[in-house]
């Protein structure tokens, strides 16, 4: 960073950049490090049996099961939704392509609230289909499939998103050499197709298991806060939080800041074999010596 | 003897397997709910509507949305830019783990975050005890729904621009100096019009995400009538009082908001990338 | 094998891509499809390969209609301009795709898959490499592995994309021999796309020159450099003097007898630089000219001439321009050995001065 004889046309004056630093540290650090950090001290304020009692309470115990279970349901769907809206956006022409992709964006612009009022006004008991499910005694709503039906909405656009990019820069080339050499196409699929994507694959999947095991607002509608039963983890942080349990709400939201720790490391990892393999991609298209 | 038929299958297996899969679980999970709140919505008169949609706490609640989105996407507009800069330009120690960093709004579940705020922010945290000490109070005000916005908001800004100032060819900059600029006239002449898009497109997604957050308000913001509550808490506490049908009106409004906000979004990336292709085609005609 | 293509036409959009496309290619002939970007070479090579579908006409492969027959059962070789080696397989496995995917009764045991590998990769002298991904491997490299990868599942056919676009000039030269000598060992039939006539008139057996969508002529390339049957085929094969009649009468005259061209009144003449013989006195049918500038490249020497507004290039031998020894400014008489007499077409090539 110290600047040595003369400086560099593309940089800015040492003061400049030491002030610059200091501004984007410290917002980076207000913002960021400081709340980090707090949930993890207001979480072990009373010390460590405090919080591990707090974690084997039986209803937060049952509030991380929903939790897991949530996710579980939610992202195979929303693999297999990403792989085939990639495939086909991707690697084909067709009419309403942009269209499509805005509507996959639709989920990421729609507050969390609305999508959890919009299902409540479909299966709740003045939705639409209400009086059906209550004469026939099926509970969607305030029950666990209501949780997962708005997180597979919340969470959907996660996977194809980051396909999308990828198998467009990937181009069909490899598939339809594969084809030429006579693979079926399922074949083309598993051997070709998979092991380029692998990595942007799990790169969507984390994102969206982050979102689906953390998002609150959606839920919070349609879940209607059956302690043990349809409690999530985010939930349970807020009902303690609201009972002035600080310790309680801390260490629940502890578990959950590890989860987004973990994510973001899992996150950093993926983008370096991504960063990896893109770079293989373009040196295999530029022209080289022997 | 020319064969003429219709197209035969493409080369590349799928198509219409993945097209049809996509469209599917596309008009299931969105579509057909999203009609399901213009259907609920459509049992309203115009003018009943609108007499929801416009009453005093509502129209106070947008008030309070749209300011502190505003100017939280304003704030990270502007600590975003200097972030992303710092981030791509300098180098100095733990830059990598800042950098992961970074996406803690993304990957933090709201709940956690507005807990942690809010207990930062009140009266006797580590933050608010010295704020208040200057007499400003966060905690519990619309300055806090400002603070819990600009968490949400702060990735985007920072990762739309961090890939566009990477971008920036050096010699863009070294050329720019060797004509006699100074590194002021240089960065607002040269450098800025071309992040100008990505940083227009980054505010208007923090933005649009501000509009609908909740969990991270709720546990700052007091949640007062008419000074701060948010829209999305009227429509949770409409929906509290059995009020389905207020609820509904508010949520067609800010539904509309959203779309308008996602076509923003995506007329900018477009404008982003066409603006300068317009005028590159070689205008030296005349010669076959 | 032979393939036969049967008027084919192809659009996209609004494009014409390619119209009314005869063409045979006998069993076991390179055949080289050469013309300038867009003229619809790679649609072509891409329908024989069944990458593309043809709005109307036949492909027939040995007599045999494979016009609708997936890419999958065409039994066709096909290398990539970019090679599209799998990026996340091993050279070796790159090799043996195409009889791993093999249904399980075809497929060969791994000790025969293994075998045949290598023997392939002995061919393409790259057998050291087999363990490597393809990111490690220079462009020429992944040339030569495109190309046994797409012989390892015995083509009836090897059909290559502008084989040696991606490669610099000295690999592309010593590829496109070897490419020659190892279809005469193979015999396969192949056909190959591409831009560069250099490339096109040195490995090819016959060249298919394109443009526009169309044919315009396919012969041995020695007929297409030295016979062309059109303006286009000429100013696309080399260097080429345009002379229009209203403008060198004399010249353009040299042809007239022709009978069907002599009622043409706009006529353009075809001479290629090295057909040009400098007199330093008039002889009969000569055109009188000012040296402008005197280069020597290499063993040639390149002599620009003025006449009148018009540009003419003339090459010559060191020899012989040693021989004429021309100053600039310097009055001097042109006559042509071989030259060539179009009607002018409205207005589609470029007036006067040389060509590529």
């Amino acid at each position: 960073m110290t600047t040595t004889g003369i400086r560099r046309a593309n940089s800015e004056p040492g003061w400049l950049r030491y002030l610059l630093l200091t501004l984007a540290l410290g917002f980076l650090f207000f913002f960021l490090a400081l709340p980090l950090l707090a949930v993890f001290v207001e979480a072990l304020a009373a010390g460590w049996p405090a919080y591990r009692d707090a974690l084997s309470d039986p209803e937060a115990r049952s509030a991380i099961g929903l939790t897991l279970l949530v996710a579980l349901c939610v992202l195979p769907g929303n693999i297999l939704f990403g792989i085939a809206a990639a495939w086909a956006i991707a690697k084909f022409d067709f009419r309403g392509k942009s269209l499509l992709i805005t509507l996959i964006d639709l989920p990421f612009a729609v507050s969390p609230v609305v999508v959890g009022l919009v299902f409540l006004l479909i299966f709740g008991a003045q939705g639409i289909f209400g009086p059906w499910l209550a004469a026939h005694e099926i509970k969607i709503v305030f029950a666990l499939p209501a949780i997962i039906i708005v997180t597979m909405f919340i969470t959907f656009p996660f996977v194809a998103r980051e396909l999308i990019p990828l198998m467009q820069a990937q181009g069909k080339d490899e598939e339809e050499a594969a084809i030429s050499l006579g693979a079926s196409g399922w074949q083309m699929f598993r051997r070709v197709t998979l092991p380029n994507i692998k990595w942007g694959l799990l790169y969507g999947v984390i994102l969206a298991n982050a979102r689906a095991m953390g998002e609150f607002g959606a839920v919070s509608v349609v879940s209607g806060h059956i302690r043990g039963e349809t409690n999530t983890l985010p939930l349970h942080v807020e009902i303690l939080y609201n009972e002035y349990n600080a310790v309680g709400a801390f260490a629940a939201a502890s578990v959950l800041a590890l989860l987004a720790l973990v994510t973001l490391a899992a996150k950093s990892i993926v983008e370096w074999r991504i960063r990896r393999e893109t770079q293989m991609l373009a040196t295999s298209l530029t022209p080289e010596r022997p | 003897m020319p064969s003429t038929r219709s197209h035969p299958a493409r080369v590349l297996p799928g198509f219409s397997l993945s097209l049809g899969c996509a469209l599917v679980y596309l008009s299931l999970l969105v579509l057909l709910p999203l009609s399901g709140l213009g259907f609920k919505a459509s049992h309203l008169s115009f003018y009943e509507f609108w007499e929801m949609a416009t009453g005093e706490r509502a129209l106070a609640s947008y008030r309070i949305t749209f300011g502190a989105s505003l100017l939280a996407a304003l704030i990270n507009a502007v600590f975003g830019l200097i972030v992303a800069w710092v981030l791509v330009r300098y180098s100095f120690p733990g830059k990598r783990l800042i950098d992961a960093l970074v996406d803690l709004p993304f990957a933090l579940p709201t709940a956690v975050a507005g807990i942690t705020l809010a207990t930062l922010y009140s009266s006797n945290g580590w933050i608010g005890r010295y704020a208040e000490s200057f007499g400003v109070k966060v905690a519990f005000t619309p300055l806090g729904i400002v603070v819990a916005l600009t968490f949400i908001g702060l990735p985007f800004v920072v990762r739309t621009l961090q890939p566009v100032i990477e971008d920036i060819e050096p010699e863009v900059e070294e050329a720019a100096a060797s004509l006699g600029a100074s590194r002021l006239q240089t960065f607002v002449r040269v450098v800025f019009p071309g992040l100008f898009p990505a940083l227009l497109t980054g505010f208007t997604l923090a933005f649009s995400r501000s509009i609908g957050e909740y969990g991270s308000v709720i546990f700052i913001a007091g949640n007062m009538p008419l000074i701060s509550e948010i829209t999305p808490l009227l429509i949770i506490s409409k929906l509290e009082q059995y009020d389905v049908v207020g609820a509904t009106a508010l949520a067609v409004v800010m539904l509309l908001i959203s779309f308008a906000l996602l076509l923003a979004v995506n007329t900018l990336q477009w404008w982003a990338a066409n603006r300068h292709h317009g005028n590159t085609r070689p205008s030296t005609g005349g010669k076959p | 094998m032979s393939i036969e293509i049967r008027s084919l036409g192809k659009r996209f959009g609004n494009f014409v891509a390619l119209q009314d496309i005869n063409l045979d290619i006998p069993g076991g002939e390179l055949v080289a499809l050469l013309g300038p970007s867009g003229c619809g070479k790679t649609t072509l090579l891409r329908i024989i390969a069944g990458m593309e579908s043809a709005d109307t006409g036949q492909v027939l492969f040995a007599g045999e209609e494979a016009t609708h027959l997936h890419a999958r059962e065409r039994n066709v070789g096909f290398v990539f301009q970019h090679y599209a080696l799998f990026r996340h397989m091993s050279v070796f496995e790159n090799v043996a795709f195409g009889l791993r995917v093999k249904a399980r009764k075809l497929r060969p045991v791994e000790s025969e898959i293994r075998r045949r590998v290598d023997a392939l990769l002995k061919l393409v002298q790259l057998d050291w490499l087999a363990d490597r991904y393809p990111s490690q491997l220079s462009g020429g490299q992944r040339q030569r592995i495109a190309l046994a990868r797409a012989l390892a599942v015995e083509p009836k056919v090897l059909l290559l994309d502008e084989p040696f676009g991606a490669l610099d000039t000295k690999v592309r030269k010593e590829l496109r021999r070897w490419l020659r000598r190892l279809h005469d060992e193979m015999h396969i039939s192949s056909v190959f796309v591409t831009h560069d006539q250099e490339e096109a008139l040195e490995v090819a057996d016959r060249v298919v020159v394109m443009n526009h969508g169309r044919i315009e002529q396919i012969g041995s390339p020695d007929e297409v450099y030295s016979n062309p049957a059109s303006p286009f085929v000429y100013q696309f094969l080399g260097n080429v003097n345009v002379f229009h009649s209203r403008l060198h009468g004399a010249w353009a005259d040299v042809e007239r007898s022709v009978p069907e061209r002599a009622t043409s009144s706009e006529a353009m003449a075809f001479v290629r630089p090295h057909d040009i013989e400098i007199e330093h006195r008039p002889v009969s049918g000569s055109l009188q000219a000012t040296v402008q500038e005197v280069h020597a490249i290499g063993p040639l020497v390149r002599v620009e001439l003025a006449h009148g507004s018009e540009l003419i290039e003339v090459e010559l031998t060191r020899d012989r321009a040693a021989a004429l020894t021309l100053a600039k400014g310097q009055q001097v008489w042109l006559k042509p050995r071989q030259i060539k007499v179009f009607a002018a077409p409205s207005g589609s090539l470029e007036e006067g001065g040389s060509g590529i």
